[in-house]
């Protein structure tokens, strides 16, 4: 099998939202390289169980990638050292026995936090309801083919769409902007023709409610590309500017 | 007196079934829509859909999930691709072959007439979905593009890269958003549906648990959605997501639901294997992946030799050698089952011999490394990710894991489960895979049943049924809001030595030796046997640390363990009366000469629907609906 080694844990801990928060230092005796980060913190949490102790609350669901349930800025870097990688497919080969490891949560104000590295990230969800759709109920498509849409422009919108609203975008910027998650969908529908006539009221919309849920602006850090997990590139934000000058200086819906 | 079960399949020739049920159904008023309100319990693919359609029409929707956002529901892991008989690329594809085929897949042990209607309404959600904005793949001249699938000679599957789940979902949660923004649905995120109300024989509520606050809470409707996916998380490892449970159904087979097929699950041939104790759950890798790589073990049990090491002659290419016309493109079950059997004789590879090789050395050799890489390269690098092997290299490990459950609780045709008021959609339920899912029909299902059925069927029930007004301070209410606390509270007092993950472990190692790719009655019997005996111990000896009234994970998941332990003995006595191998299940005493899986038709053409017995969790009822095909002919299976 292969070697374990000691992995040294400095976790934020935090029983509530009002509650002070401190790091606490805990080591982690037998970590394996083939576990992931997140089953180093699960074989923790059964260790403090067993001590009577509290376990750290993460979340955490599909530990593939995909659902954006994971976020821990890992060593002052969101989702860790590994590029294009949620925390979830860290893996601790990445590690060498003996080290230390400072885990803590998202930090934003428009990202209160629950409790240890849980944060309430529902203002994505209220960024999404101001406008981040096509308005077509159920029932009123047309042919799926009757509409042409280039390959490019096809595989561009996917490349934006493929965002999965973890948030390290936010936590990696200095700014706090969520500019990247906004952007990413402005985008999407940006390069495809569903959607195009509430275009400028929905980049509005969208714009408006990222402010208002205590978002900071974009500086053009970049920050958030460097974390993103899946890639998406600040092209996405300069989409968006452009889409809300349009919307802004035209005027009207 | 139990119900007599009434599939409900209407009249007239099997293409016909679908509009004389639309034809002949009571309708809602729009101005009487506004009056009904509806709880829709999870919010996937299935839940989504429905939430969304259901307030467009007019409905008040209540929307529940136990994550933080609509949009992280399971249904976003699934890769490869959904399925409708468009026809677009003109191979011959119609609706009747996407049912034949479906059917088949599933063994014959699934409804015609459902199953037929899903393949009716499969072209509608494409177009449904590219009207939402999804990006699905595109041919250059801007039309939409196809590939094929297991268990299919048309190529109709539609597919945004290798996150199909994921964009047909953000197109559904952006549906949602829409309403939320209208109002019309309210949206409760992080919080968990503890149990059902029946009031006057009718679902008309839940009692949730607020997974910040653990304030309980009561919800009251006109009738009860359960959108809650399946329940492969009764295994501890499988590619389900962590929260993946089966509480709420669990909840409402309780209150006289009754549970279909529950020992049909899908045991999925290519997953990374496990590494460790500490493994937390499974990560599969898509099966087109057999589509170039070579499965094969060495000859010699024990060969401790790298792979690279052991010389062609020295090699077991054994899905080629016992399947010759099918290779390694098998179904999942049989590529699962054969994967076993070689490890059981300790010809497994890797460190834990819980392994096969996937080898792609041949086709990097005939087709080029850019090729694999233009077809494989997300997969490759997610596998490297995980395992830190280069599959360019050397070959994959792979290993079956959990992946699906055909089995839920038992509907109708119109969704509708033995309760009245309560329906049931998508995973959650058993209807339209029988004992076998094929690739890229999950999707297909969940949406269907959002999007295009439950509209209709909710809105006959609704218009059809004295729904009698009633408040949240009915008794009913009462009764479940006070043992849900004292579930609650029981799991956090009695303070024992073991902590939940290791009773749900131990639980998911019974599951997986004995209720898992290859069943035998003995087995099954020691299951039955030590799940109720591991259930005893766990109501005893478990420690569940925190507080009620905070975030608590561990709470969470005692609750879901707490159920898992007893669906895993009804699994148990489901797969011990199915005398018959078929699709998923098989029985190792029914195979033939060979060791492929026999059906036995005469006696088990039918659902087994399982009702829950309050006297006796140990003593439920079996009740049978047969299954008819008028429209098929039965076959067998064959892949040699």
């Amino acid at each position: 099998m292969a070697h374990s080694m000691r992995i040294n844990l400095k976790i934020w801990r935090q029983a509530g939202p009002d509650a002070p928060g401190r790091f606490e230092t805990y080591a982690v005796e037998e970590a394996n390289p083939h576990m992931s980060f997140l089953e180093l913190l699960d074989v923790l949490n059964e260790q403090l169980i067993k001590e009577g102790k509290e376990p750290v609350e993460f979340d955490h669901d599909c530990r593939e990638g995909i659902c954006g349930s994971c976020g821990l800025v890992v060593n002052g870097v969101a989702h860790g050292p590994q590029k294009r990688t949620a925390v979830c497919q860290l893996h601790m080969r990445h590690y060498g026995d003996g080290d230390t490891i400072v885990v803590e949560p998202w930090r934003a104000t428009a990202f209160p936090l629950i409790r240890d590295l849980v944060v309430d990230r529902s203002a994505f969800d209220r960024i999404m309801a101001a406008g981040g759709y096509v308005s077509v109920s159920t029932g009123n498509a047309p042919d799926a083919n009757a509409v042409l849409i280039s390959k490019v422009d096809a595989e561009l919108a996917m490349d934006y769409a493929s965002c999965i609203g973890c948030g390290a975008s936010v936590a990696a910027c200095p700014n706090a902007s969520a500019s990247l998650f906004t952007a990413a969908k402005v985008a999407q529908f940006a390069h495809l023709p569903q959607g195009h006539p509430e275009r400028r009221r929905r980049v509005r919309s969208m714009v408006e409610t990222m402010e208002a849920e205590g978002f900071g602006d974009c500086s053009n850090h970049a920050e958030c590309e460097a974390v993103c997990p899946k890639g998406i590139s600040i092209s996405a934000i300069a989409t968006m500017r452009r889409e809300y000058m349009k919307a802004v200086l035209s005027g009207s819906d | 007196m139990a119900p007599v079960l009434d599939a409900k399949i209407p009249a007239g020739r099997l293409q016909d079934k679908w509009d004389n049920y639309k034809n002949s159904i009571k309708l809602v008023n729009p101005a009487n829509k506004r009056k009904h309100t509806i709880l829709v319990v999870g919010t996937g693919l299935a839940g989504g859909s429905a939430a969304a359609t259901l307030a467009e029409l007019g409905y008040n929707v209540k929307a529940f999930t136990i994550l933080d956002s609509a949009r992280r529901a399971h249904s976003i892991a699934a890769q490869g691709g959904i399925n409708a008989a468009k026809n677009y690329p003109n191979d011959g594809d119609t609706i009747w072959r996407l049912f034949y085929d479906t059917i088949k897949g599933g063994d014959y042990r699934s409804r015609e007439a459902n199953v037929y209607r899903l393949a009716q309404v499969s072209n509608n959600i494409i177009d449904q979905c590219v009207a939402q904005g999804v990006p699905f793949a595109r041919e250059y001249g801007g039309l939409l593009a196809n590939r094929s699938f297991g268990g299919a000679q048309v190529e109709r599957t539609f597919y945004a890269r290798g996150q199909t789940g994921q964009q047909l979902l953000l197109g559904a949660y952006a549906a949602m958003s829409r309403q939320v923004a209208k109002g019309k649905i309210q949206m409760h995120t992080r919080s968990e549906m503890l149990d059902l109300v029946v009031i006057d024989g009718r679902a008309r509520g839940i009692i949730t648990r607020n997974l910040v606050t653990g304030e309980i809470e009561r919800h009251l409707g006109d009738a009860v959605l359960l959108c809650t996916g399946g329940y492969g998380n009764v295994y501890y490892l499988s590619t389900n997501a962590k929260n993946c449970n089966v509480t709420a159904a669990w909840r409402a087979y309780r209150r006289g639901a009754y549970f279909g097929n529950p020992c049909f699950t899908q045991i999925h041939p290519t997953c990374i294997p496990v590494s460790g104790e500490y493994q937390s759950k499974l990560t599969l890798m898509s099966e087109s992946l057999r589509n170039d790589g070579r499965v094969w073990v060495p000859k010699q049990p024990g060969d401790s030799r790298r792979p690279t090491e052991i010389p062609e002659e020295e090699r077991d290419y054994f899905l080629e050698r016992r399947y010759p016309s099918f290779g390694n493109l098998v179904p999942r079950d049989v590529a699962s089952r054969n994967s076993k059997y070689v490890c059981d004789e300790g010809r497994g590879v890797g460190e834990t011999q819980l392994a096969v090789y996937l080898d792609f050395a041949d086709s990097i050799q005939r087709l080029g490394r850019n090729v694999i890489e233009e077809r494989y390269g997300n997969l490759f690098e997610m596998y490297e990710r995980i395992t830190g092997e280069n599959p360019y290299q050397v070959p994959m490990r792979i290993y079956p894991a959990v992946h699906y459950t055909m089995g839920g609780l038992w509907v109708d045709y119109e969704l509708q489960s033995t309760i009245p008021g309560l329906f049931v959609l998508g995973e959650a339920n058993f209807s339209d895979h029988g004992g076998n899912r094929l690739g890229a029909s999950a999707l297909m299902q969940g949406l269907a049943d959002g999007y295009f059925v439950i509209p209709y069927s909710l809105g006959h029930y609704i218009a059809g049924s004295r729904i009698e007004a009633a408040s949240t301070a009915h008794d009913a209410f009462e009764a479940a809001e006070s043992e849900a606390r004292g579930r609650i509270q029981k799991l956090l007092t009695i303070k024992g030595n073991r902590t939940v993950t290791e009773f749900h472990r131990d639980l998911g190692r019974i599951m997986w030796d004995n209720v898992g790719m290859s069943r035998t009655a003995d087995g099954l019997r020691i299951a039955v046997d030590e799940i109720a005996a591991l259930r005893d111990q766990f109501w005893q000896d478990v420690f569940v640390p925190g507080e009620p009234t905070t975030y608590n994970k561990n709470l969470e998941f005692a609750g879901r363990v707490a159920d898992f332990l007893e669906l895993g003995e009804l699994m148990a006595r489901d797969a011990l009366i199915r005398e018959e191998s078929c699709g998923g299940h098989f029985r190792e005493e029914f195979q033939s000469e060979d060791g492929e899986a026999l059906r036995n038709d005469k006696d088990f053409t039918f659902v087994s629907a399982w009702q829950h017995n309050p006297d006796d969790i140990r003593k439920p009822t079996m009740h049978k609906e047969p299954l008819a095909f008028e429209n098929v002919e039965l076959t067998t299976r064959s892949y040699k």
